[in-house]
């Protein structure tokens, strides 16, 4: 590793001295590409946060795709029904690896403010492993940024190799997970083994 | 009422059949539009059977988004269903708190106080202004221009949603109304600022009448587009600018004159080819017919309180009775039905959706026309899933 | 109309606004009435609701004579008596021509198990066709005549009706951060109790 204070002096100079996880990582990071997924309430602040006002753009993040083969995010963004659940799971199976997931709004985490509806899935993460949460029903567009900063961040920290490497270099690494079945009174299974430990309540 | 000239053949016999026959050799494609596409704004899904480009069929799917909004209202009190409403047309959360109010105060037979009417009246066509902006954003930016009309509209939204912010602590779930008046009072300053933002409007909207409504491709992609005739519009349940486009004069501000509309004189808009571009051109105008209602209003509120005295917070349980009311909606008309039995909670709470019912005729406008219309038409009705699916 | 059986079902509350029982057998000929006759003119189906009045147990005190100790003596005594419930179904109707309303209908089941059926409207009203489904979906109301009964909101293949008064939600309340009451008891049966301290409470 570089001295970080060499880096800086040399930096002066006109030398630029990086490692090529830095580099790759820097570039991963810059470029995350979300999916255009709109789910409810919180779609609407999504997009506020694109527009002009708070503008996504200044993350390298404004570029929404359709498809969710040329994404790298998806932003789950508001309350994920029994109905959707299966087709949330598949679109993220379909995303190419490197991804990550955003539960935006208290819906995506746990149901929110609807947790009661037999209808309500009570937290995606029941299915699909989740990297960042933002609660807020629906939180602002400061509270999306914040959460981007926080992936950028979390991206940076990533080491090439070792145990805590990204998915799409750990050959073990799972990223397609089972999609549920709709039954005749819920979900079947009401949640992936593995993805999702049952909560423990301490008090 | 005449058939315009460029309406397409199926739609002269307007209520029957609604099967039109494949040309060709008779080999259909079917394709499932959503409930993940970028035009269906959020989860909705249309089953399309296409014959070429022509579209045979068209199916809709409901339910990708339902919250249960009902069955959760059941099981707890009047008042802590306001906040769900706010949830319902996620847009425009002032209007369904206002119907929902109206809605339990005539089930109780409340007074308003009229500086909340006039609070009301603001907020009411203020929240009206900022949907048709956004929705006739959404509606361009179907159509490829992704990005331009929609970042106008949003930037004058802003300032509306910071209004809003500032009188209701919240941009898009404001949670204001209540049974008999509004829960806190709008100050002096807030009132100012509401007259600048208002002052500013007139300029956005013929900025943005300008930059769209004479635009060669909008007018080629969206003329004789979608024509839906107004005897199977009524007959339908179709409300809202919808109806208007369809030419049917029938709005509920002017009908039921609710709240204290009888004071401001407007004009209801009116269609006369109805088809996309109508409905396009009926939200323009309502935003400057809103924009006057507005101004009026801020001239003349009157110093008063915001919620009638005499109004129970706690241990509100209505008499044994059921209530329908409804307001015109930026969507529609928004109703609420209540059925109570003397208990705390509704017996029976009914949100009646103008735009899962605005929905009933989408098969009728698409049939016979291109897959790429689809987009146009639907994005024409102007909906909101989470009050489609509540 | 002879013999079309409606009924006057006042509103007890203060809006006043009354409503119309209609028959099921007449009620395709009663709508259509409503709709086509030039002084009505209700040619605008607003809304249509479902309502679900279940079975009800009533305790009533009967007074009874009875031979107690041989002696002939009146005897209150409660009985449980069982008021078979139904589902309800309830249309608003106004007019955009003559710009009044609503006029409100309604129209019952016979049980809430097996006869079921209703005439659908939605050959008089285009706009019933969405909301019968969704009653039908649900509330189980089965519309005769409709032209295209499926279930509107939950998936095809769920065989409940979510909005009955008694249904059975789906046991999914494993964790619960801030529950109370019944909620906590049910997130506490998915809780395996931890040093001594019972979780959920």
């Amino acid at each position: 590793m570089v001295d970080e204070g060499l880096k800086i002096e040399l930096g002066k100079q006109g030398v630029f001295v990086t490692t090529i996880e830095e580099l790759y990582n820097w570039g991963r990071k810059s470029s995350i590409w979300p999916m255009q997924f709109g789910l409810a309430c919180c779609a609407i602040e999504m997009i506020a946060t694109t527009m002009a006002r708070y503008d996504l753009a200044r993350f390298g993040a404004e570029v929404f795709r359709p498809s969710p083969r040329q994404a790298d995010m998806m932003i789950i963004s508001g309350t994920v029904t029994k109905k959707m659940a299966p087709q949330v799971v598949r679109l993220y199976n379909q995303m190419a690896e490197p991804k990550y997931v955003i539960a935006m709004g208290a819906c995506a985490i746990s149901g929110g403010p609807f947790k009661q509806g037999y209808n309500v899935l009570k937290g995606i993460d029941r299915y699909i492993p989740v990297d960042v949460h933002i609660p807020g029903c629906p939180p602002r567009p400061e509270a999306l940024l914040q959460a981007f900063m926080t992936l950028q961040k979390k991206i940076e920290a990533q080491h090439l190799t070792g145990a805590g490497r990204p998915r799409h270099l750990d050959a073990e690494g799972q990223g397609e997970f089972p999609v549920p079945v709709q039954g005749e009174h819920d979900l079947e299974p009401t949640s992936n083994k593995g993805v999702w430990p049952l909560p423990v309540i301490i008090r | 009422m005449t058939i315009p000239a460029h309406a397409p053949e199926q739609l002269k016999n307007w209520n029957r059949p609604r099967i039109i026959e494949p040309g060709g050799d008779g080999d259909l494609l079917e394709v499932a539009m959503g409930p993940h596409h970028p035009s269906t704004h959020g989860v909705f899904r249309m089953d399309v059977a296409l014959d070429g480009e022509r579209v045979i069929r068209l199916k809709p799917v409901f339910g990708y988004l339902h919250r249960n909004h009902e069955k959760i209202a059941e099981s707890v009190s009047y008042l802590a269903s306001m906040p769900y409403t706010d949830r319902l047309d996620y847009i425009c959360s002032l209007t369904n708190n206002w119907a929902y109010a109206l809605a339990v105060e005539k089930l109780t037979s409340q007074e308003v106080p009229e500086r909340a009417e006039y609070l009301r009246v603001i907020l009411g066509e203020l929240t009206r202004i900022q949907n048709h902006a956004s929705s006739i954003g959404f509606l361009i930016q179907e159509m490829g221009a992704s990005g331009t009309p929609l970042m106008y509209a949003f930037r004058e939204r802003e300032k509306i949603l910071d209004l809003f912010e500032a009188l209701t602590g919240s941009r898009m779930m404001c949670n204001y109304m209540r049974f008999g008046g509004c829960r806190v009072d709008a100050s002096a300053a807030w009132l100012d600022a509401a007259r600048k933002v208002v002052a500013g409007l007139p300029g956005f909207v013929d900025e943005f009448d300008q930059l769209l409504s004479s635009n060669e491709i909008l007018m080629a992609r969206t003329q004789g587009v979608g024509i839906l005739r107004p005897e199977l519009a009524v007959n339908a349940g179709v409300t809202g600018p919808m109806l208007r486009a369809s030419g049917i004069n029938y709005d509920i501000r002017k009908v039921d004159s609710y709240g204290i509309y009888n004071r401001f004189p407007f004009r209801v808009p009116l269609g006369d080819h109805w088809d996309v571009y109508d409905r396009f051109m009926i939200r323009m105008l309502e935003m400057r017919e809103s924009i006057k209602i507005v101004e009026q209003a801020l001239k003349d509120i009157p110093a008063g309180p915001v919620m009638d005295p005499k109004a129970k917070i706690r241990g509100f349980r209505p008499k044994a009775g059921e209530a329908y009311g409804r307001i015109e909606a930026p969507k529609g008309e928004l109703g609420f039905y209540l059925i109570s039995d003397g208990g705390p909670n509704p017996y029976r709470y009914r949100v009646r959706p103008p735009s899962l019912i605005n929905l009933t005729v989408l098969e009728d406008m698409c049939l016979g026309s291109d897959i790429a219309d689809v987009v146009l038409i639907f994005g024409s009705v102007d909906i909101v899933l989470g009050e489609v699916d509540r | 109309m002879p013999g079309a059986g409606v009924g006057i079902v006042s509103n007890p509350g203060p809006s006043g606004q009354h409503s119309l029982r209609l028959n099921p057998s007449h009620a395709a000929a009663v709508a259509k009435f409503l709709r086509d006759d030039a002084e009505l003119a209700l040619d605008f189906l607003s809304n249509v609701t479902g309502v679900d009045w279940p079975d009800k147990e009533i305790a009533e005190k009967v007074k009874v004579s009875k031979a107690v100790d041989g002696v002939e003596q009146t005897v209150e005594e409660t009985r449980k008596r069982v008021e078979p419930g139904c589902l309800e179904v309830v249309y608003h109707l106004f007019s955009v021509a003559r710009k009044h309303g609503p006029v409100i209908l309604r129209m019952r089941t016979v049980n809430r198990t097996d006869q079921v059926e209703l005439p659908s409207l939605t050959s008089i009203w285009r706009s019933a066709e969405f909301q019968e489904r969704e009653v039908f979906d649900l509330y189980g109301v089965v519309f005769t005549g409709h032209p295209d009964l499926r279930r509107l909101l939950m998936w095809d293949e769920f065989t409940d009706h979510p909005m009955r008064r008694d249904y059975v939600e789906p046991d999914d309340f494993e964790y619960e951060p801030t529950a109370h009451d019944a909620v906590a008891a049910r997130a506490a049966a998915h809780q395996e109790p931890r040093e001594g301290k019972v979780a959920g409470q």
